[in-house]
């Protein structure tokens, strides 16, 4: 006893202060690939390096249109790895959370030269900094305590190490007063991992049916939002939305910590509140 | 097992083709209606143990499917791949299942993914697609992976009835209490202890061995990732082997060793996760929130190094992606410091509680004979007497340069398999340090190439939960047309059907957290 107090004392506090102040990341960690859409002369490295079906290209005879999908990309770097120095740049930025799909894609349109090359930039759209504000109503009455239900509707198991890691003592979440519960019946939310397997497909539904109203559903991870690297095949359905309706997308492969944070938090409208 | 397959070869004059297509394995190929006859042969007269069973489709060139019987024998580094052929107009072969249970599961697999029918199988009932599915072997090549199947009805999924007075059924999943993987798990219990366990899995089959077909080689290595997201590295790069060798690719030695000291590294966070989970499943809170902290210390250098906290998107084709600086390395030398005094308190504090020992202690029992008889790997072999561990019996990466010793007790209990992982840890802080120290200089990734078609490879890993096994054989254009992913989950539920047995219910997440099997591996 006296010596897990002692221990206890000399560790002190280990608690991150994110959201107040920044997340401590490695210098190394790959977030956010970001495109300088003015200098980007030739999307098809890019697209062809991306495993996950991200960055995709459409072209007409003088036009080509290239869409990047936030809620498909896995943060391998391969896009910038492929690309010519300045065009794709792999930041550290990871609070992506978003309360609207669109909002997770970038596109652009170009002038095509005849080698395939991008000539002048015709249209771009920046990625949406914050989300869109949920229900004001849903936020008054789920606003401070949470009760949260994890459902994992067919990922890899990445997805949840890191939602079982903000249950310890680095993030602690519980210091948000949101906590996990162990039945949909004691939930405001769903935190849904997936693809949506074909077998998962019935038990997501009754999870959501279960829970009570009003409640919210998040979609976490690539595979969540969209299916990720499996799609939708013979036995997956793909994306979370597919299914039962999604309120909020945090994109990741898997995010991290903190992404999940802002994303739960972005849910419940309390962030920079 | 080169002898041992000349002896065969000449016992059965002209059926058996023996090939060695790489210095760590003999492929060769036998006749389906020999197969009983020489797995016995292998099991009882040589001491062999079967690693995988598996099936491929090769009806378009060849008008027949291929199952194929992976053996391994101690003290011998090489894999035998066993190929047999079942002519597409008849396909059925002899099951192994009522006398090596190890293969129950995957010979359901391949009639259910292929519709090849296991003759005599104990318990033919579907496996990896769930009863009520259409009649589709989606494994099959004139089944396409978009296929949309219409919603499934039909035929539910019956349980061995509970029967007897005060006996009683306790449905558990898919969807669980805690934040886990889902599967359904069927309690018979009589009062508080288990009678018996019945386990329906496969809620996260996703098409995964059919989608490595779907991708290019270098797409796939992050599709093996995605397999079980706590081995994506152990995966990876069991996938990246198996390529590297079908295509007699050289990893540089630097590439070798960084492997090594990720491969490690991923150890020791799940571990250590592990350790800290089970005294938490016994009520000691704080040795888990100090083993999370651990975790998160690895977590934290696991970003260093590889960019990303579960070490996603390193391992490639021919070495790994990143090189590492010396600042790298310093961060790397300084953390396994700071992890190892906390390990040590962390195993000091729960090794203080008697109260913890007194619940882990002659619970969760798994009997070294069942343990053996079920083909269990890893973890759960270890603590039961199965001296396996593929880093010394079939060595890669820097493996054959370090030494450690390997964990083995008898006793069989979730303390065991928690000591398992202690044992494993400290001596992964110390092949890490090994390794870093001797960190050799060149490049650290060979040049990417398009790998030959029409090779066949297989490649073994020691994941941290047990032997990791890929099988490819390659196609044209850098792809795949079959890849066979095992994962150690596969050999090791039966080992938790039988160690619940006996114990009382509460007990329950303590003895399923000792193995920690992982679904998705399994499922697929």
């Amino acid at each position: 006893m006296f010596k897990i107090l002692d221990k206890t004392l000399r560790t002190g506090t280990v608690t991150t202060t994110y959201p107040e102040t920044g997340a401590k990341l490695s210098g190394n960690f790959r977030g956010r690939p970001e495109f300088d859409l003015a200098k980007w002369r030739d999307a098809r490295q890019a697209a062809d390096a991306c495993p996950a079906e991200a960055i995709t290209i459409a072209d007409t005879d003088r036009l080509r249109s290239v869409a990047v999908d936030y809620g498909r990309c896995i943060f391998c770097g391969e896009c910038a790895a492929a690309s010519p120095e300045g065009a794709v740049r792999i930041t550290q930025g990871f609070e992506m959370a978003a309360t609207n799909r669109q909002d997770l894609v970038v596109s652009a349109e170009y002038l095509l030269n005849l080698d395939g090359t991008q000539n002048q930039l015709m249209r771009g759209s920046p990625v949406q900094e914050a989300g869109r504000k949920l229900d004001s109503e849903i936020h008054r009455v789920l606003g401070r305590s949470l009760a949260i239900r994890e459902v994992d509707a067919g990922s890899c198991n990445g997805c949840e190490l890191e939602i079982v890691a903000l249950n310890n003592s680095v993030y602690d979440i519980e210091r948000f007063g949101i906590h996990f519960v162990a039945s949909p019946r004691h939930a405001d939310m769903l935190l849904v991992t997936g693809p949506v397997t074909r077998n998962m497909e019935l038990a997501l539904r009754k999870t959501y049916e279960a829970t009570p109203d009003p409640k919210i559903v998040v979609a976490v991870g690539a595979c969540g939002i969209s299916g990720g690297m499996f799609g939708t095949n013979y036995a997956t359905c793909g994306g979370v939305d597919r299914v039962i309706p999604v309120d909020v997308y945090i994109p990741g492969c898997p995010p991290r910590p903190e992404a999940l944070l802002y994303g739960i938090l972005l849910a419940v409208g309390r962030l920079g509140a | 097992m080169q002898p041992i397959m000349e002896q065969l070869a000449q016992e059965y004059a002209g059926r058996i083709i023996v090939e060695a297509p790489y210095p760590d394995q003999l492929h060769a190929a036998i006749a389906i209606a020999d197969v009983p006859a020489i797995a016995g042969t292998l099991r009882s007269r040589h001491g062999a143990r079967v690693v995988t069973v598996f099936a491929e489709d090769r009806v378009d060139p060849e008008l027949c499917f291929y199952n194929y019987y992976v053996f391994e024998r101690r003290g011998d580094p090489r894999y035998l791949v066993l190929r047999a052929r079942i002519p597409a107009e008849d396909p059925r072969f002899p099951s192994l299942a009522s006398v090596l249970p190890a293969v129950n599961w995957q010979e359901r697999e391949i009639q259910d993914w292929f519709g090849i029918e296991a003759e005599g199988h104990p318990n033919p009932r579907r496996v990896a697609l769930h009863d009520h599915w259409p009649d589709v072997h989606p494994l099959r090549k004139d089944f396409r992976i978009d296929e949309v199947l219409p919603a499934f009805e039909g035929e539910r999924h019956v349980y061995r009835p509970t029967l007897g007075e005060g006996v009683f059924q306790i449905p558990v999943g898919p969807v669980h209490a805690g934040i886990i993987e889902p599967g359904h798990f069927n309690f018979a219990v009589a009062g508080e202890p288990i009678l018996y366990l019945q386990l329906r899995m496969f809620y996260k089959h996703k098409g995964t061995e059919k989608l490595f077909e779907q991708f290019a080689i270098p797409q796939c290595v992050f599709l093996a990732e995605s397999v079980s997201g706590d081995s994506a590295f152990s995966h990876g790069t069991a996938f990246c082997q198996a390529v590297e060798k079908a295509g007699g690719i050289e990893v540089p030695f630097r590439a070798e060793v960084m492997r090594t000291v990720l491969l490690e590294l991923e150890r020791i966070y799940n571990h250590v996760a592990d350790i800290g989970a089970i005294a938490m499943d016994v009520g000691f809170v704080i040795a888990n929130a100090y083993a999370g902290r651990v975790r998160e210390m690895v977590l934290g250098i696991n970003e260093e190094l590889a960019g990303s906290r579960l070490l996603r998107g390193m391992v490639c084709v021919g070495g790994v992606r990143r090189d590492w600086s010396g600042s790298q390395l310093d961060a790397l030398r300084t953390a396994m410091e700071t992890v190892e005094r906390e390990f040590r308190d962390l195993v000091a504090l729960i090794k203080s509680s008697d109260s913890t020992r007194d619940r882990l202690e002659h619970t969760g029992f798994l009997h070294p004979e069942k343990a053996g008889d079920l083909g269990i790997v890893g973890v759960g072999g270890r603590a039961s007497g199965v001296d396996l561990d593929v880093r010394r019996d079939h060595p890669y990466a820097a493996y054959r340069h370090l030494s450690w010793r390997v964990p083995v007790y008898r006793e069989g209990d979730v303390l065991h398999r928690m000591q398992v992982r202690i044992d494993e840890v400290f001596a992964s802080l110390e092949m890490i340090r090994d390794a870093a120290e001797h960190l050799p200089g060149g490049p650290h990734r060979a040049p990417a190439r398009t790998v030959e078609s029409g090779r066949c490879a297989l490649s073994a890993v020691e994941g941290w939960r047990g032997e990791i096994v890929y099988w490819v054989r390659t196609g044209p254009g850098n792809r795949l047309e079959r890849c066979k992913v095992k994962d150690p989950s596969v050999n090791n539920w039966p080992a938790l059907v039988e160690a619940v047995k006996g114990n009382i219910i509460a007990d329950f997440p303590v003895i399923n957290k000792s193995f920690n099997l992982s679904y998705s591996g399994t499922d697929r």
